[in-house]
């Protein structure tokens, strides 16, 4: 069977001015799963993450050379615009970030931005992705409230129903969960395991457990290198290289 | 043990010290804060004893008679307005402009660090060089004359730097993650500027823009070469009309008049309206500006 890969990327490497921070990382993105990138602070893992919807485009100094082919284009071509890339490569981040301005309005911002206007297809998919981000019975009577007023968790999966409402093929999360308590956490790890049905998601986590728990995937960086890759349950028992059962047994990192 | 209640000893001596060291200190700095409150009080409360005589419906209605010597204010009244509003229409979409290229746009490097030397040594010019420079470049140069809109373009360079200056820490304010989560999803940065990140820094634009108005409404140095007129009976019809404004009127009464010490409480009633034009507009902006900072809450 031939594997149905949604990006590719080969000998990739990242530079922040002179500072090389990715060395020829290649990584292949199944569809329909959820991928782990763990390692230790500073290993890349972020840098790489970024580096999938173009978000390194915004470091003046950032530098990079590979491939990364997104289904069939190489998505660093010049004739590749950003912001559809970004359109279907959706991002969601460290910390919750949602707009200062109303529930509803936070959801409908990627429809406006990307040109929607009909009133009645915007409600009905704020709803829906509202729904598929498990926040809509909680706040179905507040959509016209501000969004700065909902708990750290609740934050985080309207800014996930925020990148769902613009129907990205792969959602990026870097750490989504690092900033929630443990109850928040589960929440966005089940979110997590019913999202992947539809979307290809990457995640970065500092947190073996949470790797071990939400990914099919699971890619070992250090020091700004791929060390290993495996499925999640092969890489957690029967790592290959003592480096890696190091890292995951805990003893550095 | 003896040497731990020499320690002991010692810090306890050290603490009080230290408490005493800190509270002198928070004293000075409580009694610096209220010279602030004092010196504005002062001013206000001495223009005011002195100028609310003058003060009567006539004052404020009618325009100068008697060689000024009695009459009202009403062209200064309306000249001020004009020259204050007119500058912060002409300067505020060009210095919020300024400022989103240079914060939002501009790539680090020389060229950006020239505007911003030159934007910081353009705040420091003195403001009877920006009327000397209006009279040159607006009213000789480009042959507005003496008028309305030379004064306003001599005003709005002046507040530029102000604004600029404003715009850009309100913009930078506004935390990376707002930009951040608005190109992720596929908005241009222009989308993001002006959906996200402007709105985000309305209500400190908004502090630049008044701060800039009440400076250009109190500025005399500029208007005189290229706007004011020592009298004119006329409320300004075009933009090229030359007007009277208040803090020049309270200058000529004060120095060129025909007699100087009976026009006193003119000159104290003129700068009790202007300071009261000013700071009912700081007012009007603050109370606007909380009720946008608490919409976005």
């Amino acid at each position: 069977m031939t594997e149905n890969y949604k990006m590719r990327v080969s000998h990739l490497n990242f530079y922040y001015g002179k500072a090389q921070a990715l060395h020829d990382i290649s990584l292949n993105i199944k569809k329909s799963q959820v991928t782990a990138l763990i390692g230790p602070s500073g290993c890349g893992k972020s840098t790489f993450l970024r580096c999938l919807n173009r978000m390194n485009d915004l470091i003046p100094s950032g530098r990079v050379e590979g491939e990364i082919i997104f289904d069939d284009f190489d998505i660093n071509a010049p004739s590749v615009d950003v912001v559809m890339l970004r359109r279907r490569v959706g991002m969601v981040f460290q910390k919750p970030n949602p707009f200062p301005k109303n529930i509803f309005e936070n959801v409908a911002y990627g429809l406006r931005v990307n040109g929607v206007k009909d009133k009645a297809f915007i409600e009905s998919r704020v709803e829906e992705s509202l729904k598929k981000a498990a926040l809509w019975d909680e706040i179905r009577d507040r959509l016209h409230e501000s969004a700065l007023g909902l708990s750290g968790g609740q934050q985080q999966r309207l800014c996930i129903a925020r990148a769902l409402a613009v129907e990205p093929e792969i959602v990026l999360m870097d750490e989504p969960a690092s900033a929630l308590d443990p109850i928040a956490t589960q929440k966005i790890e089940d979110l997590i395991g019913e999202l992947k049905e539809n979307y290809t998601i990457i995640i970065v986590t500092h947190n073996m457990q949470q790797a071990a728990r939400v990914s099919d995937m699971t890619a070992f960086f250090y020091m700004g290198k791929l060390i290993e890759l495996d499925e999640t349950d092969t890489l957690f028992t029967r790592p290959r290289l003592k480096q890696t059962e190091d890292y995951i047994t805990g003893r550095f990192g | 043990m003896e040497e731990k209640k020499i320690f002991e000893l010692s810090f306890e001596k050290a603490l009080c010290r230290r408490k005493r060291v800190q509270k002198i200190l928070f004293m000075l700095f409580r009694i610096a804060a209220l010279i602030n409150c004092a010196a504005l009080f002062l001013i206000v409360a001495f223009i005011f004893m002195k100028g609310w005589k003058a003060i009567t419906w006539e004052f404020l209605t009618q325009s100068p008679l008697e060689m000024m010597t009695k009459g009202g204010i009403l062209p200064c009244i309306v000249g001020t307005l004009f020259l204050g509003i007119g500058a912060i229409v002409v300067a505020l979409p060009i210095g919020v402009a300024s400022a989103i290229y240079l914060n939002e746009y501009a790539r680090p490097g020389k060229l950006l660090r020239l505007i911003r030397l030159g934007i910081s040594n353009l705040a420091g010019v003195p403001s009877v060089v920006f009327g000397l420079f209006g009279l040159a470049f607006f009213v000789i140069w480009l042959k507005m004359g003496v008028s309305i809109i030379a004064g306003v373009l001599t005003l709005a360079s002046l507040t530029l730097p102000v604004i600029i200056g404003s715009t850009e820490e309100a913009l930078k304010s506004v935390p990376n993650t707002y930009r951040e989560a608005s190109l992720a999803l596929g908005a241009t940065r222009w989308q993001t500027i002006y959906r996200v990140v402007v709105p985000a820094a309305l209500p400190g634009i908004l502090t630049g823009a008044i701060l800039g108005l009440s400076r250009a409404a109190g500025e005399t140095a500029p208007i005189m070469f290229t706007a004011a007129v020592f009298y004119t009976p006329n409320i300004p019809a075009s933009p090229f009309d030359k007007i009277m404004a208040l803090p020049y009127h309270i200058y000529v009464l004060a120095t060129a008049g025909t007699n100087i010490e009976a026009t006193r409480p003119l000159q104290y009633g003129t700068a009790l309206v202007l300071i009261t034009l000013v700071l009912g507009m700081n007012l009007a902006a603050i109370v606007w500006r909380s009720k946008l900072r608490k919409k976005m809450k």
